[in-house]
């Protein structure tokens, strides 16, 4: 008996040490990145290595304000483009789907979700990039825009972004108005309203806090996508001026020069990445933020 | 009969409210949209790159003529396995903890569930940075598989654990009093009674937890290397399909091969997915 009550004493330490991982995990993460980060930013001087616009790693020149620059623009395209669509499309998937699509159209969000980012990238680089460079040419033969640009741009990277992220959109505000009570719907239908505006002017309204964390995780994954913007961006470390041009992302920074750099361009490239961190950070709190407060409602 | 007059109804309603019948375009469009470029973008791959499918794909050694798969496969079975050994127990008892043991509004189980949110929200590419920074750098690793799967199992806790929390959670109560009725243990009814009946849901996670550890590049390439070899023990280097993958895309040398190895992962991954909803949906029969 007494050997048994020993057991189950140590297998609860056992169980509570485990689930301390995910604690020592965060911890470390930020130890290391901080620890290895932070020295070089001051180096560097942390105002000049925010707002500086000159990458120049040769000249011990780094900026990366072209690169937040950057990575705010491709997500902010990819919300132009995936958060309308995705709406619209989990706002189906509630309200309008037939019972036998249901099923098949669920699998294949999930799908969407489940394709590894090269994927996405590879399709972006053989699909999308010749798309783009003809459309460029176009209208810059129209005289809309002054450079074509060769297809790696902003456009694109925003166009497969938005395709990206569209499963993390549909799937959080689905769920956020299959929460909304069924008699809210039903009451506007009483009161003489179309299914339609039931849907637009009642349900959505009720579900705004699960739809803005949806857009704000979607916000997220696309601040911290790197293999697939690498691969359709361009990567240019300077601020485009249309968006017809190239751009490079924080996230690509670190991968397409972490393989060469050494002393302090390296540390500038951890730097990076301590400043998408933070990025990350604020992201994560805010929804955190927004599902506690749908949750009360 | 009955469905076309309430189709005519329906088409008179909307012609009464042209806001509600743009809406409902809107709607049925996007959703159009949305699904034809999952269907466009797989059928795209399927039809470039089935046909550079060849045998010389699969020869047993990489080189730069052949571009074969073969070791990156097996090198992506290896950094699987590895991955799931380091990450499973881990998630499975934190999850038991999170579910059996833990007091409700205890200060540490906030801090965890708080913990493990942010962890997966992380983006791969700071998993990649700090794996690098950590194991190979200050343990000194190296660029090596086993590098690579530590990090990777990192990556996927947070999921192992919430889908066995959910698991736990979705087993009733009475068959823990039952448990405890017939005079067993708190471990003994764990073990023998709920977590027995939670496994398939436990399943499901750990093969979706497979698909992203396949899928994963931007945590690979800073820790466990590119090198197109099957690595002679575990501290060496060598990159796993989605590397490879990335690698032969952005060379673009090789765009046959990267067409047909686009098609091998894609199915993989598409495989491992449908097999996780299967056992999942028998989760929801059970």
């Amino acid at each position: 008996m007494k050997t048994n009550a020993w057991k189950e004493k140590f297998m609860q330490g056992v169980f509570l040490v485990a689930a301390c991982t995910s604690v020592l995990a965060v911890a470390l993460i930020c130890f290391f990145l901080l620890v290895n980060g932070i020295p070089a930013m001051k180096e560097i001087g942390f105002i000049q290595f925010i707002t500086g616009d000159i990458w120049k790693p040769n000249n011990e020149l780094f900026g990366i304000f072209p690169m937040i620059v950057g990575s705010l623009y491709v997500t902010a395209g990819a919300i132009i483009f995936g958060v309308p669509i995705g709406i619209l499309t989990s706002i189906f998937m509630a309200m309008y789907c037939p019972k036998v699509l249901y099923k098949p159209l669920k699998a294949a969000t999930e799908l969407l979700a489940g394709i590894p980012s090269v994927i996405y990238g590879f399709f972006g680089l053989v699909v999308l990039v010749p798309l783009m460079r003809q459309l460029g040419w176009q209208l810059k033969a129209a005289g809309v825009v002054r450079t074509s640009g060769n297809g790696n741009s902003i456009l694109t990277a925003s166009l497969l972004l938005g395709m990206m992220i569209l499963p993390t959109i549909i799937g959080v505000t689905e769920s956020a108005i299959r929460a909304v009570p069924k008699h809210y719907y039903e009451g506007a239908l009483a009161l003489g309203a179309t299914h339609e505006r039931s849907i637009f002017t009642v349900v959505l309204p009720a579900a705004k806090s699960g739809v803005v964390a949806g857009i704000v995780l979607g916000i997220g994954r696309a601040i911290g996508e790197t293999m697939a913007v690498i691969m359709v961006a361009g990567n240019q470390p300077w601020i485009p001026k249309s968006i017809m041009q190239g751009v490079r992302t924080m996230t690509a920074n670190i991968v397409i020069e972490m393989g060469y750099a050494t002393d302090l361009h390296r540390g500038a490239l951890i730097a990076t990445g301590v400043v998408l961190f933070v990025f990350i950070l604020i992201i994560n709190l805010s929804v955190t933020l927004l599902k506690r407060r749908s949750e009360h409602e | 009969m009955n469905n076309q007059t309430t189709f005519l109804q329906k088409l008179k309603n909307y012609l009464k409210h042209p806001g509600s019948f743009l809406l409902m375009l809107l709607v049925v469009i996007s959703a159009v949209l949305t699904f034809s470029v999952l269907i466009f973008l797989i059928a795209f791959i399927l039809i470039q790159g089935l046909p550079h499918i060849k045998p010389s794909l699969f020869s047993l050694e990489y080189n730069s003529e052949n571009a074969s798969v073969v070791p990156a496969l097996v090198n992506t079975i290896i950094m699987t396995f590895m991955s799931l050994i380091i990450a499973v127990p881990f998630g499975i008892f934190s999850a038991i903890f999170l579910v059996e043991y833990a007091k409700r509004g205890n200060k540490l189980v906030e801090l965890i569930r708080l913990t493990t949110e942010t962890l997966s929200g992380i983006p791969s590419i700071v998993y990649g940075l700090f794996g690098m920074l950590f194991f190979v750098n200050t343990l000194g690793w190296g660029f090596s598989l086993l590098a690579g799967a530590f990090t990777l199992a990192i990556m996927i806790l947070p999921l192992v654990m919430r889908t066995t929390e959910e698991a736990l959670k979705s087993v009733p109560d009475s068959y823990r009093e039952g448990s405890f009725g017939l005079g067993a243990g708190k471990l003994r009814t764990v073990f023998q009674v709920v977590l027995p009946s939670a496994i398939p849901g436990i399943l499901a996670g750990i093969i979706l937890a497979i698909g992203r550890i396949v899928g994963e590049t931007a945590a690979l390439i800073y820790t466990a290397g590119t090198v197109a070899k099957i690595p002679s023990s575990l501290m060496g280097s060598g990159r796993t399909l989605a590397v490879h993958m990335y690698n032969l895309a952005s060379e673009g040398l090789h765009m046959e091969q990267a067409y047909a190895t686009s098609v091998i992962l894609l199915l993989l991954v598409v495989g491992i997915n449908t097999i996780s909803s299967i056992v999942a949906k028998k989760l929801t029969k059970a």
